[in-house]
């Protein structure tokens, strides 16, 4: 029993992380068609952003906030005005592989620049553990998935009730007709492409510190993420959430429960019976495109 | 019939070459090793202890009068790219080959040498490597097999446990050291109360800890490379488990403790070669390197070193360079360190090629290895 809340909690804390990153996913494709599979590896980066600041002399609190930066002009703005943009013009497919493309040269300049080798990487919650109802939960768990939801809440609040959110869900929604009643249509995007360098950067903060600072760390996540997102819906926020947040606790029991070796089969089994019976994904709702 | 006599008479001036070759000037050492790639560090500290030891040598007149001259080869890490250069050194046909380090290239290469009739020094330590019947291979550190052994015994005469969890990463490394283990506590009527496999380049270890948490056994041995082994032993002090944690070299190095900071502290390992054991001769050894090269060896350094007076030894009692003699002169050779300083510890080569020598016994002590007991030779 204890055994099954041990995997629980450490389930929910990496589905947390899955969840933000397969926010991010869902934000790019509902705003601008964009499948983003170099998500995994705008994780990986920002870590290795803020080891650079470090290195370069500046304390953890400031490569924090430097790393952040970094993310949205790099993984935000350039990757909009110099990837996507001229690609989505040829189509989403094209822009997909253009994608896998930028996560190979991402992968490979990490690898060159910095290290092949993993490198520590400091943590933002305390590693010492905590009694809960007699039973010893680690903080760092508890502060991942707190930190992580807290993330996702803020945004949803900010896409909900605020007019800038609104604005943006309308910009995702229809265009032109959020063009004609006055949004800032193309400013609206590159919103969502700025918040998705932002999760991204927060994932990498949370997550480095379990993981280790790799160039190859990226590939598992964007998969899961990607995973998480389809299963929970393509084009809902909180389907995103709920199939991040799955998607961890699955993956934990099968490894527990099944076998090591099989772990990784497990949650793309259920991605497949997902899309044989709920294309749409658990939360999300059907849609027809016309492009 | 006249280009048979014709290639009869090259073949006999190529052999004639060839033993000439080996009979005067400098003795030729071919040495291919991770030079590149994920071994580069394996590769590099071999290679700077092999040109430190032929530095030494050299500069006391060489072997029997002789000097030494050696190549070095970069395998780029990969066992295909190292059965190539292998080949190509030994076309030149090297008195001794060096390396690899890699077990994997070291299993592809060992064939190409035995062919040649040419022995082979190298850092591989897969329990399988000398168990192939191979005349002409030997090691530079312990295998599998020797040092397994000394691991549970450790657990069982220091520990005193009873039940224990084995963690093992699911390559031909870590099955090869976790079958040997395995056997071991079976012997000793110690239970395995959970055998763990895990995946080369897994990141998430909270399921396999939380199972390992689950069996509470009295310890846990951790057999897996050195990335891997940070990420457990942070996990393990995060899921709070608080049994000794056993291992072997790749759980204690530098970069595991440098990587998993406080989690690593506590955690202990058996260390065939370190420069931090209390011995005289491999001090020295440590303070040459650093004075050449600016850091500090890990073991695949005093490796390298250690290969190269192998070969000096082995020649020297001998009292000729005879490549086809070298392998025969070896196998069940004792080097003594009071006769050759080179060798740091007394060393005993056996039939296989496999070694016996003292261990140590080392725990993380404040983001340090300490060395907390020497266990000695078997023989």
């Amino acid at each position: 029993m204890s055994n099954l809340l041990d995997l629980l909690i450490a389930g929910l804390a990496t589905g947390a992380i899955y969840a933000l990153v397969a926010v991010g996913f869902t934000l790019l494709w509902q705003t601008s068609q964009t499948i983003n599979f170099a998500q995994g590896e705008f994780v990986m980066l920002p870590a290795f952003l803020m080891l650079a600041a470090m290195h370069a002399g500046a304390p953890f609190w400031l490569a924090i906030i430097i790393g952040i930066l970094l993310s949205m002009i790099l993984l935000g703005l350039a990757f909009k005005m110099l990837l996507v943009d001229p690609m989505l013009r040829h189509g989403v497919l094209p822009l997909a592989i253009a994608t896998m493309a930028l996560a190979i040269g991402m992968k490979e300049a990490v690898k060159q620049f910095f290290s092949a080798e993993a490198s520590p990487f400091p943590s933002i919650v305390p590693t010492n553990d905590i009694s809960l109802l007699g039973h010893v939960v680690s903080l760092q768990s508890i502060g991942v998935f707190v930190v992580a939801i807290l993330a996702v809440v803020g945004l949803t609040a900010l896409l909900n009730r605020t007019s800038l959110g609104h604005q943006m869900q309308a910009a995702a929604q229809n265009p032109t007709v959020a063009r004609i009643i006055g949004v800032p249509v193309e400013r609206m995007i590159l919103l969502t492409f700025l918040i998705n360098a932002v999760l991204v950067a927060l994932a990498s903060l949370l997550i480095t510190p379990i993981y280790l600072a790799k160039f190859s760390s990226g590939e598992v996540l964007g998969q899961a993420a990607f995973v998480a997102a389809i299963v929970g819906g393509f084009n809902q926020v909180r389907g995103a959430i709920a199939g991040g947040l799955l998607i961890g606790v699955l993956d934990n029991l099968s490894a527990a429960y099944v076998s090591t070796q099989y772990r990784a089969a497990v949650p793309l089994i259920f991605l497949i019976v997902v899309i044989l019976f709920r294309p749409q994904g658990l939360l999300g709702r059907s849609e027809e495109r016309t492009v | 019939m006249r280009p048979t006599i014709l290639a009869g008479a090259l073949f006999v001036i190529a052999s004639a070459s060839a033993a000439f070759a080996q009979s005067s000037g400098p003795i030729k050492l071919a040495d291919v090793a991770e030079l590149s790639g994920g071994g580069a560090t394996v590769g590099t500290n071999w290679k700077n202890g092999i040109d430190l030891a032929v530095e030494e040598i050299n500069a006391k007149g060489g072997i029997l009068g002789r000097k030494i001259e050696v190549t070095h080869a970069d395998s780029q890490s990969n066992p295909g790219v190292a059965r190539a250069q292998v080949q190509k050194a030994l076309d030149d046909e090297p008195y001794v080959l060096l390396g690899p380090g890699y077990s994997g290239s070291v299993k592809v290469t060992a064939p190409l040498a035995a062919d040649a009739g040419i022995t082979q020094i190298m850092g591989g330590e897969a329990a399988e490597l000398t168990q192939m019947g191979d005349k002409f291979l030997f090691r530079t550190s312990f295998g599998q097999q020797s040092s397994m052994p000394k691991v549970a015994k450790y657990i069982n005469d220091e520990l005193k446990a009873k039940s224990v969890a084995v963690v093992w990463v699911n390559n031909d490394f870590g099955r090869g050291g976790r079958d040997v283990i395995v056997k071991e506590f079976a012997r000793l009527g110690i239970k395995v109360v959970a055998d763990q496999s895990t995946e080369a380049g897994q990141s998430d270890f909270a399921a396999d800890v939380a199972k390992i948490k689950a069996a509470s056994p009295d310890a846990v041995f951790i057999y897996l490379n050195e990335e891997e082994s940070a990420r457990i032993l942070k996990e393990l002090k995060r899921q709070g488990v608080t049994a000794p944690l056993i291992g072997e070299t790749t759980l204690v190095g530098q970069k595991v403790i440098e990587l998993a900071g406080d989690a690593a502290n506590g955690a202990r390992g058996h260390v065939g070669l370190t420069t931090d054991a209390p011995v005289e001769l491999i001090k020295q050894f440590r303070d040459k390197f650093v004075k050449k090269y600016n850091y500090v060896p890990d073991h695949n350094g005093i490796k390298g070193y250690l290969a190269v007076y192998m070969v000096k030894a082995t020649t020297d009692k001998m009292g000729k360079v005879d490549p086809k003699a070298f392998a025969d002169t070896l196998h069940g050779l004792t080097i003594k360190a009071s006769e050759e300083p080179g060798i740091l510890m007394d060393v005993t080569f056996d039939e296989n090629g496999d070694i016996d020598r003292q261990g140590f016994m080392v725990e993380v002590v404040d983001g340090k290895q300490v060395v907390k007991q020497v266990l000695p030779k078997l023989h």
